[in-house]
């Protein structure tokens, strides 16, 4: 069963890593809700 | 033909007093939190202009260190200074900020900035010393005013300090009382980072030796905007620069795309040249007050100095092609598209492999990548790690993926293809760009055949769209000089071997 399963997930993705959109995809196909999605700059 | 890299310029302002009244970390600090640790400790943190000048990423900047240099010396840099660094390199310089704030006034064409009497008379000397710093520019230097007159207009009228060494020396008014657009917040912003595009603008015309009067058009790629309350992002910084700089026969206009401005207008300016539109192009940039001490906390936190302390300028000339210079190949153009997606694998495709594909290249057919140049010394302890070895890993993992090269060079990719960052980070100033000055030279004495310059912008950050941008373009030895190394005919040499036959031709007709 996935660790993500049902819960509620914040996500801050990374311009230079991992984009917010790009988790967003993938925790969703965890069975996850997204309750906010945003892709920052470190830089 | 492909259009030609002829010049470039890297200058640095040391800005220690407006890291402290005017980077965005710090302001808002000041408003959310003003009696917090960090607005304590800060003070005890903040360079002195010959740290700045020992700091081997600054002395890379300015072209006295190679980024192979750079790379030789064990991280982290701040903690092993270089002795006695020069304020001149061969790409520009690093100028104090006493003279930068000089610099801001003689760029200020509405009697904006004024600094004081005792300070005007003690920096004058030394900036118009400067051999960049010509008599029609000196002579915008005005005469200096009472502090009484400078306390009014900071404690009275909004106006923005600008502090040396812990002085009020002078001021930034507003230039309209109610318009947001003009306040003096705005109007200092702009001014910084018009002037230090001025100071590039100075040093890309001394270095590439060309005839002010033949620059036909200027790009700016900041990422400030200028307009009043009916126009706020109206430009144009290009213009206003040009003017400053004595680019007479120049107009131009302003690119904006966050970090991936440079590359955008680096495209821009090679296109236009190579369809005749315009014989001779600079792109240019100045600095970004906003970003100075932006990841100060955790410097200050880890008991570092703050490295955010240096405003940055660029401009690169881009002329028709000379049969000498390196060409800017348009034909191998990386976008990153609306409909590109957002994952790593995604962004690096369409910036990097979709491009070299379309040309039937492969990613290791590229002897240098230059995407993200951010210093690691400011990046990591703040925890955004090391850009520019993350941007190497992800192009050659899909080099790998591909199938373009064995897992086994995964490892030693980045020191093959790659340099360490050293530019600092003010948004646009890294974004690929930093590497052009070096790569002009090692194309030219043959150390480098091709290489690609890699621009992204965070889109997101502006609250219009979701997207991140990036574009890429390659830059190759020029086909007329790698012709004639490999002992074709350039040319050069046909107009000679012409001249010949006609000198014999005209001898006959004589005898």
């Amino acid at each position: 069963m996935s660790l993500l399963k049902d819960k509620k997930v914040i996500i801050i993705g990374d311009r230079d890593g991992i984009p917010g959109p790009a988790i967003e995809e993938c925790v969703k196909d965890a069975g996850a809700e997204v309750v906010f999605s945003s892709t920052e700059c470190f830089v | 033909m492909n259009s030609v890299i002829k010049g470039t310029s890297y200058i640095l302002a040391h800005a220690p007093d407006m890291v402290i009244h005017n980077g965005s970390t710090q302001t808002t600090e000041r408003i959310v939190n003003p009696n917090s640790e960090y607005l304590v400790k800060l003070p005890s943190h903040i360079r002195s202009y010959e740290d700045a000048l020992n700091y081997r990423p600054n002395q890379t900047y300015i072209g006295n260190m190679t980024p192979a240099e750079l790379g030789e010396i064990p991280q982290p840099w701040y903690d092993k200074p270089m002795e006695n660094g020069p304020r001149y390199g061969k790409f520009g310089e690093i100028m104090p900020e006493d003279e930068f704030y000089m610099m801001m006034q003689v760029c200020d064409v509405f009697d904006l900035v004024h600094l004081e009497k005792g300070f005007v008379a003690d920096v004058k000397p030394r900036f118009t010393a400067n051999p960049v710093i010509s008599e029609d520019i000196a002579a915008r230097i005005h005469d200096g005013i009472d502090i009484s007159e400078i306390e009014h207009f900071v404690n009275e009228e909004h106006a923005e300090g600008l502090y040396y060494q812990d002085k009020l020396v002078g001021y930034v008014k507003r230039a309209h009382d109610v318009d947001v657009n003009l306040s003096a917040h705005v109007m200092h912003e702009n001014l910084v980072s018009k002037a230090s595009s001025v100071l590039a603008l100075l040093y890309v015309v001394k270095n590439s030796g060309i005839d002010k009067s033949e620059v036909e058009y200027v790009i700016d790629c900041c990422e400030e905007a200028c307009g009043d309350v009916n126009q706020r992002g109206g430009g144009n910084f290009a213009k206003a620069a040009a003017e400053i700089a004595g680019l007479t026969s120049a107009t131009g206009s302003d690119m904006r795309g966050f970090c991936a401005g440079p590359a955008h207008a680096m495209v821009a300016a090679a296109s236009l040249v190579k369809a005749g539109t315009y014989k001779n192009v600079i792109v240019t940039a100045g600095g970004c007050t906003a970003k100075l001490g932006m990841n100060g906390k955790d410097h200050v936190n880890k008991d570092m100095p703050v490295l955010e302390d240096m405003l940055g300028g660029f401009s690169v000339l881009i002329s028709a092609n000379d049969g000498v210079n390196p060409e800017v190949d348009t034909d191998i153009i990386g976008r990153h598209t609306v409909g590109t997606g957002s994952s790593p694998q995604a962004v690096i495709g369409g910036l990097v492999a979709a491009p070299l594909a379309r040309a039937g290249m492969k990613i290791p057919d590229i002897d240098r990548y230059a995407a993200e140049m951010q210093n690691p010394d400011i990046t990591k302890p703040a925890g955004a790690g090391d850009v520019p070895a993350s941007n190497y890993k992800m192009i050659a993992a899909l080099a790998v993926k591909q199938g373009d090269m064995e897992k086994a060079k995964l490892a030693t990719f980045a020191k093959e293809h790659g340099m360490v960052g050293w530019a600092p980070t003010q948004g646009h100033i890294p974004s690929g760009v930093p590497y052009v000055g070096f790569l002009r030279e090692q194309i030219l004495n043959g150390e480098v055949n091709t290489a690609m310059i890699i621009g992204k912008g965070s889109l997101f950050l502006g609250r219009m769209t979701n997207l991140f941008d990036g574009i890429s373009f390659v830059v190759r030895k020029n086909a007329g000089a790698a012709q004639a190394q490999e002992g074709g005919v350039s040319k050069a040499e046909i107009k000679g071997l012409i001249a010949e036959a006609l000198r014999d031709f005209a001898a006959s007709m004589m005898e």
